[in-house]
């Protein structure tokens, strides 16, 4: 069974801005999201079945909600985030406490070298893509790459609203893409094309792109992605998937969504 | 000319990611250039590649500004160490590994700053002032004890030349030298240049002075009147040679004769072998050549072409000159002092008819000035040739008739 690692949204909001979602003027409706964050965490469990694993939130950490930023696992290899903002730089000491107290063996960047884990590196088994540009420095990736022996593609983001690859970029277990184009440069849309066949890449629309459609979790056919995205509900539909949408607009206040909220460890 | 470059490294996954494609377009899209040396491409997808990109630019400020574009795509400038300064042991001794320099154009880091070494030429050494953050070439007999030296080969680079942006025979590896090619189109393209350094040279440009450097064959051969219009018209505004060639060139005017024989009829004249050596006494004893175009002793030829136009002459004297000649630098240390001084301002450099000259002016010259050896020898073009520039173009042929092409082509009616 897949397990993912999550934080409850107990003190989640939006405290600064570090990217263009980001408002302090739009305050989160607390009790809304801690009823969105529980019906992911049910849909999960339950319609996915996958098993949780839930870390301590931590009063003035607003973002240590987003579990997929902590850091990069694989097997018992954890690579923490270096974040590039000091203001989510304080969640690392407890990303690393509750890799070390679970077992990992942990890898730690260099100091100054930007890497936000799971939200700039996502791939199939036997590629990896990393997205730099906005949050990652790209000299992280061929470190990455020989810890885990793995080739890291390196895509440059180039549009600050989608500021991790996981807002833009959804590998899907079958080998298929859920992505949105513009989010990259011509070399790296041409990249992702020599890498992925047409059939198996899934544009979604701009529209949809900017509610995060792309900001979903794939295990095995079942794919969590946010409401509101019935055109990339229909592109997952009609390659074989499950879509399950889940409202997560007040998430989508701070610039994250389902991916964001989780982290795969396995 | 391409002056500024810059060192990168990119590694990782930079081919099918297209990261590698991605930098290297972004230096041609602003303006630079790029060599990219030590490609290393992983043999297994896992593997990463890594290559060393020399980035090159026009200026400092574009050099900057592309280093700035594309050092987030990865590319990191290679980390360099500060150039090793030794202080010479004593006057005239270069400390042990001292750099040899070669006539290419040459920086050295110094505090963490490429700094451009001053009056590039090859075989001598490196001298840095790290307070004003300078550096220049120095011969070893002008070292001074105390100076700081550059020795071993760390913090020091050398630019390649760049292909120069004009298409005539400069610009393509013309340096091999033989007998058999025609010389026609070769020596349009010099009287092109020409033409065009003279325009440059009255409009006070820098680097729009032509030096030819000859030896007396010059004379004998029958180039005396070419090469005196050539400077008359300002077509020519240095002169290095020895004592001979103005020496046959002055005797010639006094006694018609060029080492005895008679400069027209082509005839031995009785007692013709004394005529240079009385020309010279002559001078002598009006004190200066100077004085004797002044006075009207000497009223044409090359000589007085100089003195009209105002060229500078350098005479290097060598061992068994006659006289010689006033103003013929008999120490050979200051001779090439006098020589190295004048070379500033050369854009482009004829080398005719002097094995000794020739070879010693080439050594004198940075890679970046074009030169062009005419000899009747194959052997000077080519061992000028082999110093390794391409903008060096040799021509193995008679003086008189290489000079008087020229000056043809540049309108001399003779």
């Amino acid at each position: 069974m897949s397990r993912l690692l999550v934080c409850s949204p107990d003190y989640f909001g939006i405290e600064y801005e570090i990217n263009p979602w980001m408002r302090r003027s739009n305050a989160v409706n607390s009790d809304q999201a801690v009823r969105q964050w529980h019906n992911l965490m049910r849909v999960l469990e339950q319609e996915v079945g996958v098993r949780l694993e839930r870390m301590q939130p931590i009063p003035g950490l607003p973002d240590l909600v987003f579990t997929a930023n902590a850091g990069v696992v694989r097997g018992r290899k954890a690579v923490l985030s270096r974040f590039r903002y000091a203001e989510r730089q304080k969640e690392e000491v407890y990303f690393e406490d509750w890799f070390r107290t679970h077992g990992y063996d942990i890898f730690t960047l260099e100091e100054g070298l930007a890497f936000e884990g799971a939200g700039d590196l996502l791939g199939f088994p036997d590629e990896w893509f990393g997205g730099y540009g906005q949050r990652s420095d790209i000299r992280a990736f061929p470190i990455l790459s020989e810890w885990f022996t793995q080739e890291v593609l390196p895509l440059d983001l180039i549009d600050s609203r989608f500021y991790h690859l996981d807002t833009c970029f959804c590998p899907l277990s079958g080998g298929d893409l859920l992505y949105y184009p513009t989010a990259f440069d011509r070399y790296g849309q041409a990249a992702i094309a020599e890498r992925i066949a047409p059939e198996q890449r899934l544009a979604v629309p701009e529209d949809e792109a900017l509610k995060f459609a792309c900001n979903a979790v794939c295990v095995g056919k079942q794919v969590v992605l946010p409401a509101g995205c019935p055109r990339t509900e229909q592109l997952l539909d009609a390659r074989g998937y499950c879509p399950h949408p889940v409202p997560l607009d007040e998430f989508m206040k701070s610039g994250g969504s389902a991916k964001c909220l989780t982290l795969a460890l396995d | 000319m391409m002056q500024d470059q810059e060192t990168v490294i990119l590694q990782g996954h930079i081919i099918d990611s297209l990261i590698l494609a991605k930098v290297l377009d972004t230096i041609l899209m602003m303006g630079g250039t790029f060599d990219l040396q030590d490609v290393q491409i992983g043999k297994m997808r896992e593997e990463p590649s890594r290559t060393r990109i020399i980035v090159q630019a026009s200026s400092a400020k574009l050099l900057s500004e592309i280093l700035h574009a594309i050092q987030p795509h990865g590319a990191s400038v290679e980390s360099e160490r500060d150039c090793r300064l030794t202080a010479a042991p004593a006057d005239g001794i270069f400390p042990d590994e001292f750099y040899a320099t070669t006539h290419l154009s040459t920086q050295v880091r110094v505090l963490d700053q490429w700094v451009e070494v001053e009056g590039i030429e090859m075989d001598v050494g490196i001298c840095v002032d790290p307070v004003r953050l300078t550096a220049r070439t120095v011969p070893m007999g002008q070292v001074k004890r105390g100076d700081l030296i550059v020795t071993g080969r760390e913090g020091v680079r050398v630019i390649p030349l760049q292909r120069p942006r004009d298409r005539d025979v400069f610009s393509f590896m013309e340096s091999q030298v033989s007998a058999e090619r025609p010389h026609g189109h070769i020596i349009g393209d010099i009287a092109k240049r020409l033409m065009q350094l003279r325009t440059e040279f009255r409009e006070g440009k820098v680097g729009s002075k032509v030096l030819l450097a000859g030896g007396p064959a010059i004379v004998h051969a029958g180039g005396r009147e070419a090469l005196t219009w050539l400077i008359e018209e300002e077509f020519i505004h240095i002169l290095f040679c020895g004592n001979a060639l103005p020496a046959h060139d002055m005797e010639v005017d006094l006694y018609g004769t060029s080492l005895g024989y008679g400069h027209v009829a082509g005839r031995v004249v009785p007692h013709g072998h004394e005529h240079h050596l009385r020309t010279i006494n002559r001078i002598r004893a009006i004190g200066s050549i100077e004085a004797a175009v002044r006075s009207g002793v000497i009223k044409t030829g090359i000589m007085a072409a100089c003195v009209r136009r105002g060229a500078l002459v350098i005479m290097a004297g060598t061992i068994r000159d006659d006289g010689p000649l006033p103003g013929v630098i008999t120490d050979s240390v200051e001779a090439q002092d006098a020589m190295r001084a004048a070379i500033p301002g050369i854009g482009l450099a004829l080398l005719v008819a002097s094995t000794l000259h020739a070879v010693a002016t080439g050594n004198l010259l940075p890679a970046t000035i074009p030169s062009v050896c005419v000899d009747v020898n194959p052997a000077v073009p080519t061992k000028l040739a082999d110093r390794g520039s391409f903008q060096a173009v040799g021509l193995v042929m008679d003086a008189a008739s290489f000079l008087c092409e020229l000056a043809r082509g540049l309108g001399w009616k003779s």
